[in-house]
């Protein structure tokens, strides 16, 4: 045998090799280091708060620094509800627009209207809330609310959530801006998740002489059912923490009632308002930390709950 | 059924007289500025089994997509000249598409089960024509699925979807989802190259029994497949239709080098 043995570069490049894999460990830890941190720091900033008002933090509509009582009630519906509104508005808007561009559109127009969908998601938040305040809020205030009121007005249930004085902020002008916010992201996640479907599938769905409205209930719509549970879930969790745009258009009033019109406030508004001012060791820092330990809480879930409603499929 | 026009573009494609199912004149297809098919004539006899030969990139499937013109659904892709079914020429606009498809059943390459049950697979193209009843439903299902050999498969598990099947089992349900709407023609695009020997048997065996009741036109890759099942066979070379003639003649004295060539394996 004339094999000579290749002892000259095998141990250093196992060196490198070791190095390399430290690294590469060290930046995943570095990352679980991250998400625990924070929920601990939230966790104890929170404590005070939570041993003090226990589950009545939960159930407490007012938020009063005067008399020192927290609640995160009306923040907390706040935030629920003006996602809420702003899904049921963004979803099929981006299910539509996705579809369009993925199976409909041709040629250059679809192309532009794709990256213009890019350039929108790309819009900062602060432009978004400028937005709602010049044009969205006057709108809602003359136009909307009036001409709802004035036809709705004596409906049951409908009536109380139109009622109160009409001022433009509040969750559905939120819900707005939240949802042509998070409408791009949506659509361009579900551009992906469309055009993930192998062609031969659609081909044969076709060739069996389905038109496109069923090629998309039959086929589309099963095969990318999990992918679009990704995408929502996505924008829900953009929704759910927006703060800036929110904090324009809210109205920031933290109070509990039937209207969709009256100002509220959001969990993040809330925050982004008084964390500034809240000493140092005060009930009311504890509170807000509490509020961001929740709002963490409430994205987790939204997490999870996907990968549950994945799993069923599987 | 004649065709209206006979074109004397060589060589004929013309099928001996019988009845012919799709004729094909001076067909040209384009992808884009591709000139991809040139000049085609081509007749497709009657509940026969025609293959089309040739390396990749010949056309072949090109032109196996222009009879359920699926082909419209990409911008940029079109086909001139004529293809006669029914008495009318299937390139025109006015063909209803849905109508058309459902007459001119198509198996892929890979099979394609929808992401739905067995049962449903089968019964997705036929509730798109026809409003049956559970019963006539249920006894197209099982008639499909136990023309293409698979019913004592997947008759304790119809519910259960249809990804779950082994690759063999899949393609023939496939072939089942498309003889389900009842069509006259039935393409298949190199129905068995993604298949074990076995499963490619399987079909091939079916073949010979679907032809007794439908057209059938058929691309592949693998000229003892072409030799086996195919009635005629015909050679396609750079888009255009080199020889066509019965499988015996092809394979053993083909008038054209080229045929020649190709079948003992020098090119290609």
């Amino acid at each position: 045998m004339r094999m000579t043995p290749v002892s000259r570069s095998s141990h250093r490049r196992a060196g490198f090799d070791t190095v390399f894999h430290g690294l590469l460990l060290l930046c995943s830890l570095l990352v679980l280091a991250m998400l625990g941190g924070l929920i601990l720091l939230m966790a104890t900033g929170g404590w005070q708060a939570f041993t003090k008002f226990g589950l009545s933090f939960f159930t407490t509509a007012s938020w009063n620094p005067v008399k020192d009582v927290y609640g995160v009630l009306a923040p907390l519906l706040g935030t629920l509800v003006s996602t809420l509104i702003a899904m049921l508005i963004a979803v099929p808007m981006a299910f539509g627009t996705a579809f369009w561009l993925t199976y409909i559109a041709s040629g250059r127009f679809s192309s532009i209207v794709g990256t213009t969908i890019q350039l929108l998601a790309a819009v900062p938040s602060i432009i978004f809330g400028m937005w709602g305040f010049q044009t969205i809020v006057p709108f809602i205030a003359r136009d909307v609310q009036p001409f709802l009121n004035h036809h709705f007005r004596h409906t049951p249930i409908v009536g109380s959530l139109l009622s109160g004085p009409p001022v433009g902020t509040g969750l559905v002008t939120s819900g707005i801006i939240l949802a042509v916010m998070i409408a791009p992201f949506i659509t361009a996640v579900m551009v992906d998740v469309f055009s993930a479907v192998p062609p031969m599938l659609r081909e044969s769905a076709y060739g069996l002489g389905a038109t496109r409205w069923e090629m998309m209930r039959k086929i589309v719509v099963p095969w990318s059912r999990n992918g679009m549970i990704g995408a929502i879930v996505l924008g829900m969790g953009r929704a759910l923490g927006e703060t800036m745009a929110v904090t324009f258009i809210i109205g920031n009033v933290t109070t509990v009632g039937w209207s969709l019109f009256a100002p509220r406030s959001t969990v993040a508004s809330l925050i982004a308002l008084q964390f500034p001012e809240s000493p140092e060791g005060s009930l009311r820092l504890s509170s807000l930390m509490a509020l961001g330990f929740i709002l963490m809480l409430l994205s987790c879930v939204s997490l999870i709950l996907a990968r549950c409603l994945r799993g069923k499929r599987q | 059924m004649t065709p209206a026009s006979m074109s004397s573009t060589e060589p004929s494609g013309k099928a001996p007289a019988q009845d012919v199912a799709l004729a094909v004149r001076d067909l040209n297809f384009h992808y884009g500025s591709h000139h991809a098919l040139h000049g085609i004539s081509l007749d497709f006899p009657a509940r026969c089994v025609t293959a089309m030969i040739g390396p990749s990139g010949c056309g072949k499937s090109t032109l196996l997509r222009v009879f359920n013109k699926i082909y419209a659904l990409y911008p940029g892709q079109r086909a001139t000249g004529e293809v006669m079914f029914d008495g009318r020429n299937i390139l025109d606009d006015s063909i209803n598409l849905d109508m058309l498809r459902s007459r001119i059943g198509m198996v892929f390459q890979k099979p394609t089960p929808f992401p739905m049950s067995i049962y449903d697979n089968i019964a997705f193209g036929v509730r798109l024509h026809e409003k049956l009843d559970r019963t006539e439903m249920d006894e197209r299902v099982q008639d499909v699925l136990t023309r293409v050999a698979l019913w004592n498969e997947v008759r304790d598990r119809l519910n259960a979807p249809a990804t779950g099947l082994s690759g063999g089992q899949q393609q023939r349900l496939c072939i089942a989802r498309s003889i389900a709407t009842r069509p006259e023609v039935l393409l298949l695009d190199e129905p068995t190259s993604a298949l074990d020997p076995i499963s490619t048997a399987r079909i091939e065996e079916l073949l010979d029994e679907l032809k007794e009741e439908f057209t059938i036109a058929i691309v592949t890759h693998n000229m003892q497949q072409a030799a086996r099942c195919a009635d005629r066979v015909a050679f396609f070379y750079l888009g255009r239709l080199v020889e066509v003639d019965t499988a015996d003649r092809i394979f053993t004295n083909p008038r054209e080098k080229q045929t020649q060539d190709y079948i003992t394996g020098r090119f290609g």
